[in-house]
């Protein structure tokens, strides 16, 4: 899933101090699982929201709602009969939900409550990892399922840098030398072989360098 | 190791049988030409080539490429360093066509401390090829004469090219394999990382042998003498991939501080002469960091000058 964090409540207010009259869109999908843009942490922007604008002793009007995906028009399309009602629109939702919603109401104005991380899942409650870049050709199967495009801070396709230590990164002790793992995987599996391949210069096109991405499926395109 | 792949002095000096002895040079931060040269000058004859390190510890500064070529004009043989962090495959290629255009005739291949750990560390990182890929870049844009894309290159660029390894980085049981992998890509030289745990590296030099990985490839030891026991201690708490033993520490924090930099030099040419008759390394990396006026000093007291003449 897309995981995101809460924007700091400054640079929020920063946005949106101005307006008296908003609106804050939660979202179903990912930042719901994630605990960053649900039905709960909606009412609390709310509340944080309140709580400012009563010490600057001008509190602002502020509906909430949280729709089914911000990322779907289908869904998109329910806030149009109330939307013109508001000076400004905050979104819980990932990067995809603000701009759904910008080009489905142009004469809105939409701000982003959160800040969107990656994609990964939760390793324990409370704390989530990357796992995917989305680099659009998936090279997984030469590593055991495991992704050093992803989860190497180098990005390296034959095997660990001189900075892998006792199985941590040289980046940062909490991150895993994704490397150390893949070959102790291959070395106890009897496998090592496998890692002797020389990786051909990877095409980049399918990421994001091949400038922004579209996926046609054309039997539901049709 | 037929034919000259470069006609580099390097290449030169390995391929008569000779013992190597390199150094290494890290370009100023500014454009500070006399503060390089100053230091260059202490190299010079002293050594068989300089490497020119690139952006090292991620540090902006003069470009390698640059330096390398002021190295040529000051009467040294570079080894141009290039990393992968800071250039996508555009800027490398015309990089490496550069360097032989400027007359570079030696090039060490490698990935690049991140960038987090320098100046700029909010820089985006470019990892577009990693180093066993440039490796293989440069060698067939040298032996093919042909660009990625198969195109043909008007006028190859020839450069020995080398590669780095640091056979304490974990896991060790992969370090080998990871030394063969740059062979296969093409590396013609080895400079390995800082060696302090003699014993670690005979136990992967014993592995480099039995695979019969030094008669495929050259392979220079990299030595770093120690200035004093605080080095050493900086170096074993915060160097990412260097390995200190307790045991030089101790040795260095032995002698009163004013003889530790002696000590540091003794411990560094103890590891010359071992390295001189240990199977399969072919000579030394000699990294005396910032201490560049004591390799006059250690090339000789090393038992290293003067230098080959091929």
């Amino acid at each position: 899933m897309i995981v995101a964090d809460s924007k700091p409540l400054q640079e929020i207010l920063a946005m949106v101090r101005e307006y008296k009259k908003i609106l804050i869109v939660g979202c179903k999908g990912c930042v719901t699982v994630c605990n960053v843009g649900g039905a709960k942490e909606v009412e609390v922007l709310r509340a944080s929201l309140m709580i400012d604008g009563k010490k600057e002793g001008s509190p602002p009007d502020i509906d909430t709602m949280v729709i089914e995906r911000q990322c779907d028009n289908e869904y998109v399309e329910t806030l149009r009969d109330n939307i013109d009602a508001y000076d400004a629109v905050l979104s819980m939702a990932c990067g995809v939900g603000p701009q759904f919603l910008s080009e489905a109401y142009p004469e809105q104005k939409f701000f982003p409550a959160v800040n969107t991380s990656f994609y990964g899942g939760a390793v324990a409650h409370g704390i989530w990892e990357e796992r995917c870049a989305g680099c659009g050709t998936c090279i997984i199967h030469y590593f055991d399922g495991l992704c050093p495009v992803a989860r190497c801070a180098k990005s390296l396709l034959h095997g660990p840098c001189g900075g892998s230590a006792d199985g941590i990164c040289e980046v940062s002790k909490e991150t895993v030398c994704i490397w150390d793992t893949i070959v102790k995987k291959k070395i106890a599996q009897g496998r090592i072989e496998d890692l002797f391949v020389l990786q051909e210069p990877r095409d980049w096109r399918t990421a994001r360098d091949g400038g922004p991405r579209r996926s046609i499926r054309e039997t539901l395109a049709e | 190791m037929s034919d000259l792949k470069s006609g580099s002095n390097l290449e030169k000096v390995l391929k008569a049988g000779h013992f190597a002895f390199t150094g290494e040079c890290g370009p100023p931060r500014g454009a500070n030409v006399e503060h390089f040269t100053e230091k260059l000058s202490h190299l010079k004859g002293n050594v068989d080539a300089v490497n020119i390190t690139d952006n090292q510890t991620a540090v902006a500064r003069m470009s390698s490429l640059a330096a390398s070529h002021i190295a040529i004009h000051e009467g040294l043989e570079p080894n141009f360093q290039m990393v992968c962090r800071d250039r996508n495959r555009l800027a490398m290629i015309s990089d490496i066509l550069g360097a032989h255009a400027l007359g570079i005739r030696n090039m060490l291949c490698l990935s690049g401390d991140h960038q987090t750990f320098g100046n700029c560390p909010e820089a985006k990182n470019v990892h577009d090829i990693d180093s066993m890929q440039l490796i293989r870049m440069v060698t067939q844009m040298r032996d093919e004469g042909v660009f990625l894309d198969g195109d043909d290159i008007d006028l190859p660029p020839k450069l020995f090219v080398g590669a780095a390894s640091n056979p304490f980085a974990d896991p060790f049981e992969y370090r080998v394999y990871r030394l063969k992998n740059k062979i296969n890509a093409g590396a013609d030289f080895i400079q390995t990382q800082c060696i302090y745990n003699m014993e670690k590296f005979r136990e992967f030099m014993k592995m480099v042998v039995d695979m019969g990985l030094h008669e495929k490839c050259y392979i220079l030891a990299g030595v770093t003498p120690m200035k004093n026991a605080g080095m050493a201690n900086y170096m074993k708490k915060f160097v990412p991939g260097m390995e200190i033993p307790d045991a030089l520490i101790k040795r260095l924090k032995g002698v009163e501080k004013a003889a530790q930099p002696e000590e540091g030099i003794r411990f560094a040419l103890e590891q010359v002469e071992e390295f001189k008759e240990m199977e399969g390394v072919a000579g030394v990396h000699m990294m005396a960091i910032e201490w560049e006026h004591k390799v006059p000093e250690i090339a000789e007291r090393a038992g290293m000058l003067p230098r080959p003449s091929v």
